[in-house]
């Protein structure tokens, strides 16, 4: 990592000369922690091309080109309505479900095109994992969620070994390790949520999609989604919509910022306005419209 | 300024604010009347037939089979065996189909075709049940004589709208949230149903079998066309005539011997409890599995 900073520095304690140096905003300093180049020689996992996604013929977002990389974190903020969920929900085919969804453009995975005709939707979402916003736990045990993806593909050896690692990496395991069999329910959101992330991460997928994965929790709650998006990126690569621009300062290596367009009917569209490193993004955003959103005077 | 207090405006209403206060109780009055009364049809029914049937419960009733035409004594378990088995029949027909239906027009099905279906099961439950009876008497009974079977399709036809509306209802109960779930496991539509939608409703299923259960158990009327009055004995092969509960209440109550209307007293009885006892059940059911579906969202 380059040009870093340690964000939680005494302030008081600066000389003058540093403090001119440093962010002007908290949103800033927090940025400032990520590398100024997080993709270099990483490798390509996604490759969006002139996306546009439509609802019954009205594009709900249109003509994104972005690119993410592997074992980043890559976040999508902007204003509500703005698309970045529909893109996100894209990215695995989970827009399948929605009647009268479509994509134009291509959305590549390692080079493939996701939507061709041939392509298993159901093989794509096991490779391309996803977490909702609001805790989705099956009304089942703490294992049977964990064990459910396994199940499903016939991962099945070492079944009680699987669902344990996948509840370690999700940091749940010491919390339910002795309540595998309590229904999913009695947990709390926090924990409800991580066990989703469990369950995500048992059936060993490349990329978790993340669609605003902490707002429906507590702050505490949120630290330790925040925490764990930090330790699984080393093994995964992740994506994560939030509309809390402070986490994605956080827990983000690049983000892309959306905006909403009204056409001359009155339409609302969503758009790619900018795309690149946190810490450039937040400190220097090379478009006035991420400036006004990033410093607060928008959204 | 004053010290005397102005009159109370709250106490001191204008007559129009009167009017609006009688008016006001005297609506509520009448609604509280109306739900009492309402209370008291189903108290004074089951106390009249509970006093007239107690006397005649006994354990020959329940072991007994109807005595022949003229002959003292006799019970109803000719009647009891067959409501049971074509219940149960109809039950085996009707559930399946009904499950799949609503699976169908749930998860599958365009909103269109959905809301076809939709109407016309509720058009079907609205179907006068003699005018069911009627139906399968033109389709099973002639030319084939009367059967067991026959009457259990006619008692499928009533339940088949009640279980498919109600499954319905407890299937879009489940929160879209769980389906999407699943399938972002990689799991096929198909398969979500089956391994999340369905044990997550499955409560509810078992709510609207009881009460479609309890409903076919007292139906009369279809059973008089494809099951016909006489079979007074135990009878468990479907393709003959069986007794049952509701046409034994029907032909007991109109014969002249004082035993006989006393056992069409005591089955009725029988037949209420049953019926009380599922409806209750399926009510209790369905409020436990609703707060359960509460929780996933």
């Amino acid at each position: 990592m380059t040009g870093q900073q340690q964000p939680d520095a005494n302030d008081a304690g600066r000389t003058p000369e540093v403090a001119t140096a440093r962010p002007a905003t908290r949103l800033g300093e927090l940025a400032s922690g990520h590398d100024s180049d997080p993709a270099e020689g990483r490798e390509v996992v996604f490759d969006l091309d002139g996306v546009t996604i439509s609802y019954s013929g009205k594009p709900a977002i249109r003509d994104v080109n972005l690119a993410v990389h592997r074992n980043l974190v890559t976040a999508f903020i902007g204003p509500s309505g703005c698309g970045k969920t529909t893109l996100l929900r894209s990215m695995n085919r989970l827009n399948d479900l929605i009647a009268g969804a479509s994509v134009d453009g291509s959305i590549r995975y390692h080079g493939h095109d996701l939507n061709t005709s041939d392509v298993d939707a159901v093989e794509v979402r096991r490779r391309i994992g996803m977490v909702f916003q609001r805790p989705n736990p099956f009304p089942k045990s703490v294992y049977d969620n964990v064990a459910f993806g396994l199940r499903l593909h016939g991962m099945k050896d070492d079944l009680a070994g699987r669902v344990e690692r996948a509840l370690r990496h999700a940091a749940l395991w010491d919390e339910v390790k002795d309540r595998l069999k309590a229904s999913a329910l009695s947990l709390s959101g926090g924990q409800q949520q991580r066990l989703c992330i469990a369950r995500a991460l048992a059936i060993e997928p490349d990329v978790i999609l993340m669609d605003e994965p902490a707002s429906a929790l507590d702050p505490i709650s949120t630290q330790a989604i925040e925490d764990l998006v930090e330790t699984l990126k080393t093994e995964y690569t992740i994506v994560i919509v939030t509309h809390n621009m402070q986490q994605a300062a956080r827990v983000a290596d690049v983000t892309a910022f959306f905006s909403v367009e009204v056409g001359d009917g009155g339409s609302r569209c969503g758009v790619l306005v900018e795309m690149g490193p946190t810490s450039g993004l937040f400190i220097r955003p090379s478009d006035p419209r991420t400036e006004a959103y990033v410093t607060g005077r928008f959204g | 300024m004053s010290t005397e207090m102005s009159p109370n405006p709250f106490t001191n209403l204008d007559p129009r604010s009167r009017r609006r206060r009688r008016w006001g109780r005297l609506m509520e009055g009448l609604a509280s009347l109306a739900a009492l009364l309402a209370i008291a049809v189903l108290v004074i029914l089951i106390a009249s037939v509970a006093r007239r049937g107690a006397p005649a419960l006994n354990v020959d009733l329940f072991t007994q089979v109807d005595a022949p035409f003229g002959q003292p004594g006799g019970g109803i378990e000719n009647a009891i065996v067959g409501t049971v088995i074509m219940t149960a029949m109809a039950t085996a027909i009707s559930v399946p189909l009904g499950v799949l239906i609503a699976i169908f027009d749930t998860e599958f099905a365009p909103a269109r075709l959905a809301f076809a279906i939709r109407m016309t099961l509720n058009v079907l439950s609205g179907v006068p049940t003699i005018v069911i009876g009627v139906f399968i008497f033109g389709l099973l009974v002639v030319g084939h004589g009367y059967s067991a079977f026959a009457a259990s399709v006619a008692l499928s036809i009533i339940m088949l709208p009640l279980i498919a509306r109600s499954t319905e209802e407890v299937l879009l109960l489940v929160p879209g949230t769980l389906r999407e779930g699943g399938m972002a496991l990689g799991a096929t539509r198909a398969r979500t149903v089956v391994t999340v939608v369905l044990p997550t409703a499955f409560g509810g299923i078992i709510t609207a079998t009881i009460v479609a259960v309890a409903r076919a158990a007292g139906e009369t009327a279809p059973l008089l066309f494809t099951t016909g009055i006489f079979a007074n004995a135990v009878v468990t092969d479907p393709s003959h005539s069986m007794a049952s509960l509701p046409l034994t209440i029907f032909t007991k109550s109109e014969l002249p011997d004082t035993h006989d209307q006393q056992v069409a007293w005591a089955a009725a009885l029988v037949l209420l409890v049953v019926v009380l006892v599922g409806s209750i059940t399926g009510r209790a059911l369905s409020l436990r599995t609703r707060r359960q579906i509460e929780q996933t969202r």
